[in-house]
């Protein structure tokens, strides 16, 4: 079928009219631009690029990058500086609170879990009032070739080094002021730094491998006390870690 | 103009034409009438602004800068001499231990967690009772980081546009509704805090406190974006927060009087205005009542108020005069 009638003129477009089609077409442009550039957050969360060792107390991944209002009020508390917060790089992880443990472990030495305390929001929840009940993850000899306790050697000076600038509260030097792990030198037969630095009792111990009086060799034990605090990984004397933290492993997945 | 209309306009409905004269109230007919001449106006005008020009105010800004600057140092100094006077940042903060929560950020987590989380509505109705008291968006021009970027961001631009390098393209004043319902059904669908990972607030609120980061490469893009495409592009058009305050500043004590009577309707106020929608009674034949309030899109910078030639536009507190 075709249309004998000649389309109906189209009204000349005015400047102003030009203009103003502009300027609608621009606030769509912004606006889809900052939604985009908001939703790019998408990416580091889904695909796991980043995968953090929360603080203690925190909830499950997904509602705690919900609950969690980027305030650093748990920073703020932490006596060894552990929790640090997240960057660009992590998507809607911007801004929430994280720990690198190798860097800088939590070792407990507030007590009393100020950071859950401190938290305004129950991301870090307020259903944990001490330490043992903590869960980040779980301890695990990633190494054992390269732990010096299975090599049956010891440690003699610092742990990390002279220039490390990691913290731990050493009961036995003083109660309640951690101090530089650089500035508490060790004088060992046989390594045995996760499980004497280990702030849970019985989360971790150093068995060993045969009855010989001779060979001290042992092996690190993970018991199911261990709340993945990530002291062992800070103290561990070998670089890279022999053990370090599988973040948010729980001990009923085992 | 009624507070309804004054919130269509805050939500994006662009402002009306000139009004009738049958919408003017007795009063306003009459000073409308009496303005009418032009006899040696524009040399008295001339003369006027020669004259405040002779002896510039900055007394707003000036003490809305050192505000901008002393609330945000004493979130930096509380830290990092661990005095723990203000803990936290803009976000959520305890103030001599008491929360404040930001009412946007609150927003987010709420409608994202889905769950009523106690702590933030303490600190939500602190500061929502503070900033109804004080304004609404009086929190974007006295507290806001960006806020002060985006006026340092604001001169290079209109010292570029008057070297004819760049020029304001505007935009449409809803987008910033349609952001706000868009973050809030992202953060409900999603379960996540989508805004908050562009909230130039937040980000610049705990680089100063806790160190810089990567993060502010987006607030650059915004300050870039406003220099050389659209004059305060975030603050005006789009940012949700400032739909969240003023919201809450529609019926606050605290607001900007226009005295028509004084007024010269030569426009400098809205020259200068960071929502010069709100100042649109200031045009000649515009207002419909002798004196009214500046509407809740204002920030209550007070940057008409040291520009104003003739004291027509002031700083007011409802309801005091009376008490008084």
């Amino acid at each position: 079928m075709s249309d004998a009638k000649s389309p109906p003129k189209k009204k000349p477009v005015t400047v102003r009219q030009l203009r103003e089609r502009r300027r609608i077409l621009r606030s769509i442009g912004a606006g889809v631009g900052v939604v985009g550039a908001a939703m790019l957050g998408f990416f580091p969360v889904v695909k796991k690029w980043m995968e953090r060792l929360r603080p203690p107390g925190a909830i499950e991944e997904q509602p705690f990058l919900a609950a969690c209002i980027k305030c650093g009020q748990c920073v703020q508390v932490c006596p060894v500086e552990a929790i640090k917060l997240g960057d660009l790089d992590e998507g809607f992880g911007v801004g929430a609170p994280y720990i690198d443990a190798r860097t800088q472990a939590c070792d407990f030495s507030c007590d009393a879990v100020q950071c859950v305390l401190a938290c305004p929001t129950g991301a870090l929840s307020h259903d944990v009032d001490v330490k043992e009940q903590v869960t980040m993850g779980i301890a695990r000899l990633s190494r054992p070739k390269a732990c010096l306790a299975r090599l049956g050697k010891g440690v003699k000076g610092t742990a990390r080094g002279p220039d490390f600038p990691g913290l731990h509260r050493y009961m036995e030097v003083d109660r309640w002021t951690p101090i530089k792990i650089a500035d508490h030198p060790y004088d060992l037969d046989l390594c045995d730094l996760c499980e004497r630095e280990c702030p849970i009792e019985g989360a971790i111990t150093i068995q060993r491998d045969n009855f010989d009086l001779n060979d001290l060799r042992g092996t690190p034990v993970v018991f199911d006390k261990c709340v993945g605090c990530g002291m062992c990984e800070m103290i561990c004397p070998v670089d890279p870690p022999a053990i370090v933290i599988d973040i948010r492993k729980r001990w009923e997945d085992v | 103009m009624s507070m309804w209309s004054s919130i269509a306009e805050m939500l994006g409905r662009a402002p009306g034409n000139k009004p009738d004269k049958s919408q003017y109230s007795e009063g306003a007919l009459a000073l409308h009438e009496s303005k009418r001449g032009k006899e040696g106006k524009k040399e008295r005008v001339a003369a006027i602004k020669a004259e405040r020009d002779l002896n510039p105010s900055y007394k707003w800004r000036n003490r809305r800068w050192a505000s901008i600057v002393i609330v945000n140092a004493l979130f930096v100094i509380s830290f990092s001499l661990d005095i723990q006077l203000i803990e936290g940042s803009l976000s959520a903060s305890r103030v001599f231990g008491f929360h404040f929560a930001d009412l946007n950020a609150s927003l987010q987590v709420m409608l994202a967690f889905k769950e009523i989380l106690i702590n933030l509505v303490i600190g939500t109705v602190t500061v929502f009772l503070l900033w109804w008291v004080l304004g609404g968006r009086t929190f974007c021009s006295w507290v806001c980081p960006y806020h002060l970027l985006s006026e340092l961001a604001e001169k290079i631009h209109l010292y570029f546009a008057n070297m004819k390098l760049v020029r304001d393209l505007p935009m449409h004043r809803g987008v910033r509704t349609v952001l706000y319902v868009i973050f809030a059904a992202l953060a409900f669908g999603t379960g996540y805090t989508v805004f908050e990972a562009i909230s130039p607030v937040g980000i610049l609120s705990r680089a100063m406190i806790y160190g810089p980061g990567l993060a502010l490469i987006w607030v650059l893009v915004l300050l870039l974006f406003e220099i050389f495409v659209t004059r305060r592009a975030w603050c005006r058009y789009m940012c949700p927060i400032g739909l969240t305050y003023g919201m809450v500043g529609t019926v606050s004590p605290v607001h900007v009087k226009y005295d028509m009577e004084k007024c010269l309707h030569e426009g400098d106020c809205r020259a200068v205005c960071l929502v010069p929608h709100v100042l649109e009674p200031t045009k000649k034949g515009y207002a419909l009542k002798e004196q009214l309030s500046i509407g809740p899109d204002c920030t209550r910078c007070g940057m008409c108020v040291d520009i104003c030639p003739t004291q027509s536009l002031t700083f007011d507190v409802k309801g005091l005069n009376k008490l008084l």
